[in-house]
Order: structure tokens, then sequence, then C-alpha cells
């Protein structure tokens, strides 16, 4: 059915999932860190988050030698910023993701993509983010730094500064290895996607990539589920696509959203939702790379519930699909965009998809996380 | 996607359902055995394209489904001791017992972990000494032999800190017990492919003879299920009563010898509680009296809890075709995938939730 195959395994499994408020000796940085973690390696402690010397040399040493930019090395309490012309957007996200990295990406890059993008798809050009640290004791330095060092990256490719930050050390158990908050500031470019509320019929959707991609990286690695080739994570960009498209497009689009938690299915809703028609799509349209498929294939989910985290939805005006396809289509972040479906008056539920065979059907909002079935 | 999309052309089943609507001089009442069939069905349109000319019966073949409260009740109880780490399957989580589900449990503070295979809980087992790990066996002869070998491995590691929930049911006794209610509907079998790929077809023999009804091994894919469906046409027309094997790429008449070996080295057959149909002779599996030191009830002396049988579900009346599931009083309104009231609105291999999911007129 698929090149995905069950290999044997030669450790156990860790127990992060489970509450456990003993030591905490399956740290999610111990799967996938792609940097060697010696047994003394240097860790951080509670004394790191105290404020003192080591808090100082922490910040100095590592996170600003690592970001630096004039906003942060400055040193105020809180960054002064030049005045910009239009009206601001802002936004805020935390990532707990684990394990800490994973194919395609890790909470670093994640965290940066994540709230760039959320900037983009609200029409804003993003500029500025701040970055709180969440740490848990014990979490090696180099790791720290490899985390770190992956922030600048995809603060440089995004062209966004970090302009200041937070950092709290919590004991062990009572995070995970790292959480990371950002919160993002851009400047609002005219013409703004009205948003989705103003989808019409025969409103046309586009999607900039096979789904369900990061969902079904982090799930394989988690659950250590052994598939070759090993599913990537789309974690990535959309600055780009979103720029041409609004720049070829212009008040052509209605809104546009990244498809993350939930996936295109939680997206359908919330837009069906504001508008009170019902969006249809069709399945056979919808890509979905091989591995993706796959596992679902094999597990028992929808693709279309899995998460994204650089793919995204367009909804444009009747006729603008096919030029919204090419533009995407000439970008290499977006390289297999494809329409999928339309706007249509409310039938018979909010969101309605075509699959195989048989009738229009239902698309439920997706209930919590999806449980793998039995058989 | 190999072995996926050349079962799906849609060309190909619309010529398979334009010959199924030209041969049945009437509407025929098959019951597809199998969730999974279940769920292909419905997904894929079939069943509302072949409405009226064939009426599909959704049986009882969801592992989850027919899993006796008190097991899952037994689960929850383990799983909140302290020291205990219950481990699952994940579409057993949120089915309710009859204080709760696993969900339920973890919500309060339990200790409980999805696995893909029960091979990864005796691994869990081996590298945490220190924990006494359960592994919540349930499903039909598919997934025994898969925790017939993880018994046997906790077996090989002398694992004293493992033990089993074993409620693995077998599925032709349940058949057995369906036709011979006096108000069956039943007039065609498409028998679960899944479970003839381990246990074979030759055992349906004798039960096509008996009760004189076609027995039609199937697959799952949308032209497996039209092919198993005019096969089961094609001899109700002509009046006949055979066992065929549609499901020939995967399914042998003897099964998977290998895999029956060690389904009878480990287990017994027993009679056993299902959810919605009571008792069962020879419906489940129990461990041998020698692998007894791995069943999870000698090992915790837990006291044994009564069942609060608050059950408003009327599985039992889909499960026998007697309505479908929207006929309930309870679906889709104090019944939906996010507060079930019984298993089949649960499992994305039970009957409610395929039709809450995917049947236009339901919704």
């Amino acid at each position: 059915m698929t090149d995905a195959r069950t290999k044997p395994k030669n450790s156990g499994k860790s127990l992060k999932m489970m509450p456990d408020k003993e030591k905490n000796e399956f740290a999610s940085w111990q799967v996938n860190c792609p940097v060697s973690v010696t047994a003394n390696a240097d860790c951080v402690t509670l004394a790191h988050g105290e404020g003192g010397r080591l808090s100082r040399k922490l910040i100095q040493d590592r996170i600003i030698h690592s970001l630096k930019n004039e906003f942060l090395i400055a040193m105020n309490d809180a960054a002064h910023l030049p005045e910009i012309q239009g009206p601001l957007a802002l936004t805020t996200d935390s990532f707990v993701v684990s394990p800490l990295f994973f194919p395609g990406g890790d909470i670093g890059s994640l965290s940066v993509f994540g709230t760039v993008n959320d900037l983009a798809v609200s029409g804003a050009k993003p500029l500025w983010i701040t970055l709180s640290l969440i740490i848990e004791e014990g979490l090696p330095l180099v790791v720290l730094d490899r985390i770190l060092e992956s922030i600048a990256c995809a603060a440089q490719e995004t062209g966004v500064k970090i302009v200041a930050g937070d950092t709290k050390v919590v004991p062990r158990g009572a995070a995970d290895g790292l959480f990371i908050n950002t919160t993002g500031v851009g400047e609002l470019i005219k013409p703004i996607p009205p948003g989705p509320q103003t989808l019409q019929e025969k409103d046309e959707l586009i999607v900039s990539g096979p789904i369900g991609r990061h969902g079904i990286a982090i799930l394989t690695v988690r659950e250590e589920l052994a598939m070759e080739p090993v599913p990537q994570s789309d974690c990535g960009s959309l600055i780009r696509p979103v720029k041409r498209l609004r720049e070829e497009l212009g008040d052509q689009i209605r809104c546009l959203r990244d498809a993350t938690r939930g996936g295109v299915a939680a997206v359908m809703h919330e837009w069906a939702e504001a508008c009170g028609l019902t969006l249809s799509l069709d399945e056979r349209s919808i890509p979905v790379s091989p591995e993706v498929r796959g596992v679902c294939e094999l597990l028992g989910l929808d693709p279309l519930h899995v998460a994204n985290e650089g793919t995204m939805l367009i909804a444009v005006k009747q006729g603008a699909g096919a030029a919204a396809v090419e533009v995407l289509q000439s970008l290499a972040e977006t390289a297999e965009p494809r329409l999928i479906g339309t706007v249509n008056p409310r039938g018979i539920a909010p969101v309605t998809v075509r699959r195989t065979l048989g009738p229009e059907q239902p698309l439920d909002d997706p209930l919590g996380s999806p449980l793998p079935r039995i058989c | 996607m190999k072995y996926l999309d050349e079962y799906r052309d849609p060309g190909a089943a619309q010529l398979l359902l334009d010959e199924i609507r030209r041969i049945s001089s009437r509407c025929w009442t098959l019951m597809e055995v199998c969730g999974g069939q279940t769920h292909s069905l419905l997904r894929h349109g079939i069943a509302a394209e072949l409405q009226g000319t064939v009426e599909l019966i959704h049986g009882p073949g969801c592992p989850v489904c027919v899993t006796d409260q008190a097991a899952i009740d037994f689960a929850c109880q383990l799983a909140q001791k302290e020291d205990v780490v219950l481990t699952s399957f994940g579409d057993m989580l949120r089915v309710p017992g009859s204080r709760g589900s696993l969900l339920d449990a973890q919500t309060a503070g339990a200790n409980i972990r999805i696995v893909y295979s029960p091979l990864d809980a005796v691994e869990l087992a081996r590298t945490h000494p220190e924990k006494q790990f359960v592994f919540f066996a349930v499903g039909f002869e598919t997934t025994a032999p898969a925790t017939a070998l993880a018994i046997k491995q906790a077996g090989r590691y002398q694992l004293e800190n493992f033990s089993f929930i074993v409620s693995h049911v077998r599925v032709q006794p349940a058949m057995e017990s369906l036709v011979q209610a006096p108000d069956h509907r039943v007039q065609a079998f498409l028998a679960a492919g899944h479970v003839c790929t381990v246990m074979g077809f030759e055992s349906y023999e004798p039960f096509v003879k008996r009760y004189q009804l076609p027995v039609v091994v199937t697959g799952f894919e949308p032209l497996d299920l039209l092919e198993g469906i005019l096969a089961c046409v094609k001899q109700l027309e002509a009046n006949e009563a055979r066992l065929e094997n549609r499901y020939a790429r995967t399914v042998r008449s003897t099964g998977n010898l290998a895999a029956q070996d060690l389904v009878q080295e480990i287990y017994q057959v027993c009679d056993s509680e299902w959810r919605g149909f009571g008792m069962i002779p020879e419906g489940g599996l129990e461990l041998r009296p020698e692998w007894q030191n791995f069943d999870a009830r000698m090992r915790f002396t837990e006291p044994a809890l009564r069942v609060i049988d608050l059950d408003e579900c009327r599985s039992f009346e889909v499960m026998t075709g007697h309505i479908k599931p929207p006929e309930c009083p309870h679906f889709g309104k104090s019944c939906n995938p996010e507060s079930p009231l019984g298993a089949p609105m649960v499992s994305s291999e039970g009957a409610c939730a395929a039709y809450y999911r995917y049947d236009v007129t339901a919704s």
C-alpha cells in the first residue's frame, strides 16, 4: 500500500506523555536531537533563572549572542521601536511541541514561523517578535544553543527582528524541556484581505500544498512509528507566497489562513461559520503526500484533520483560483497548490466533501486529537 | 497509491453498481460483519447508492463497541492506581464504561498511554521495571495473535510488572447467535476479510450448510465491497447458499497458520459477555491456565465494581439490523461523538459514528 514500513525497534519508548511527578528521565530533547549530548554536559539550572550573574550570563552569552540586533543589545526593560506608518497587527502563540526536534524543523523555527505566518495571512508585514523561553531545569545548554540558532535562522529568513524576551527556568517535571511563547507585531498592508465573513457563493478555495505533513511528522517521531521515508513537517514561512499572491491578485483575495491545529477541516468550519454558507471540498483534488496518506490509512486518520505548519488555505473570488494556483506554483515553498473546492449556498452541512464515488458528505469539525483505530 | 487507488476507481465501481442493480429482482438484506466495512460503505457512499436494491445491516464487528462495560470499568480502576500504567489502543479511550471512559480517568490523573502494538507495551514494561504495566487487549481474531505474541514475549523476559486485561472476542459465534434469533433479517453475510486472513474461512462451511445463508469473504475498499455484494446478490437470485472468497488477494482458505498456532498456545475459548448482546457462548478468548500469571485479574485483587447499567444506548437493535442509527431517538441529540451514550458512536468503526460522519440524511 505504501513505502512506509515498520522496522523493529531497538529501544524502550519514552514516558513523556504520562503525567509523571517523578524525575523526568526521558525529556523530549533526547528524541531526535541533532546534537550529541554527553552525560556530563552543562545544563540549565534553576540558578540560571534567578536573575543573578548566571541569568545575565545565559542571556548575554547565549541568547543575545545568537539573536543579536540593535534592540536586544540595548538591554532595556522594554524595546524602543521606531515609528511606522500604517495600522498594526498583533498576534501571540505558545509552542509546547514534543519532541523539541522533529523531521523538518524544531521548536525554535516553529515558534518564529508560526507567529510570522499568523501575521502574514492576516495581511501584515511581520516586523518584530518577542521571545519568552520557559526552560525545564536540566536542559543541556548545547540543546538550547541549537534551538537559539534555529530561531536566529528563521528570523533572518523571514526578515523579522527579535526585539524583547524573557527567560524563566522551572523545576524538573514542571515543563517538557522547553516551552516558547512568541508575540509578533506587523504593519498592515492595504488592501487588507476582508476576511471569511465576506465569502460569497462561487468563491474558490485553494490549498497551498500537500496537507497533514506536520501532524504526521510529529506523530511518527513521537510514537517511534519507524516509517520510511520519514515523513517531514512542512514547518516553514508563508511570507513570500502571501506577498506574491497579494501583489498578483490584490482585492481578488477574500481571506487566507494557515491550517495549523485541526487541519484544513478546522479552518473550513471557522470560515463556514463566519459566512453562513457551505464550503464544498473535492477530496480527489486535495494534495496528500504518499507518506502522509500511508500513515493516515494505516491508523484510520483523515488528513483533513491533521495539523500543518507551513501550508495555508486561500479563498478568492470566482474565477481567480487558477491565477492563485499559478502564482503559488512558481514558488519553492508552495510548489503543489490545488484548487480544492468552492463556496455554495448553505446545504446539508457547513462543510462538505465529495469522496471517491458517492454524493457530497458532511465533513466533521475535528474533536480533540484524532485517536488511531484498533484494526 | 498502489493497492488503494485501483480499488477505489469510480468508473469500475459504477459498473459494479449497475450490475448489482441490473440483476436484483428485489431488495436483498445483507449484513457486513466488520466495522471497517461499515465505515467504508458509508464513507464511499456505497450504502446510499444501493438504497432500494440492497439493504445493508451493520453487524457487530466493531471490537471496541462490543467490549463489556465491566472490562472498561476494571481498566479505569487499574489505571487510577499509583504506579500502574494502563496501555491501550487509541480508539478504546473514549468508549464509556459504566463509570466513565479511560479518557475521563486520564483527566482525573490516571496514567494511560496509547500504544500502536502490544509489543510496544512489553517494551515499556521491560525498560521501566519500577512501574506495573497493564495492556488492555481488545479486538477480534485479528488482534488476538499480536497480544499472544506480546504475552509470549513478556514470558520470555520473565516480566513481573506486566499483565493483560484480555477481552478478545470471536466473530463466528456472534454470527451464530444473530441468526439463531427468531426475528433475524439477514439473508447473506459479507464475512470480515481481515479476520479470515488470520483464521481462514473453512470454518464457515458448516455455518453455510446449517443456516442456508450465503457467506462471501469480503475486503474493505469500495471495489472489494461491491464485488462481495454482487456475489451475494448473484447467489440469492439463483437461490443458492455457498461460501465464496472475494478477497483472494489476502485470504487463503486455511488462513495464517502461524498466527492460529499462537492463539491456540496462549488462549482458550470461553463464553463471553458482549456489550449490547449479552452472553455469547464461546464468544471470547481467555488465557490458558499456564499463562494466567499475566492475567491482570489475577495480579490485582481489586474489588469487583458493579456495572451501573444506565444503558439507554440501543446499539443491540442497530447491530442486529432492527433499526438504522438515525432511527434511534438519541442519535445526534443526547448521543453524539462528543458525548456518546454508547460505544458505536465513539469508535471510528462504529455504525452510529459512521452515520454521524458520512450520512447526508442523518445530518
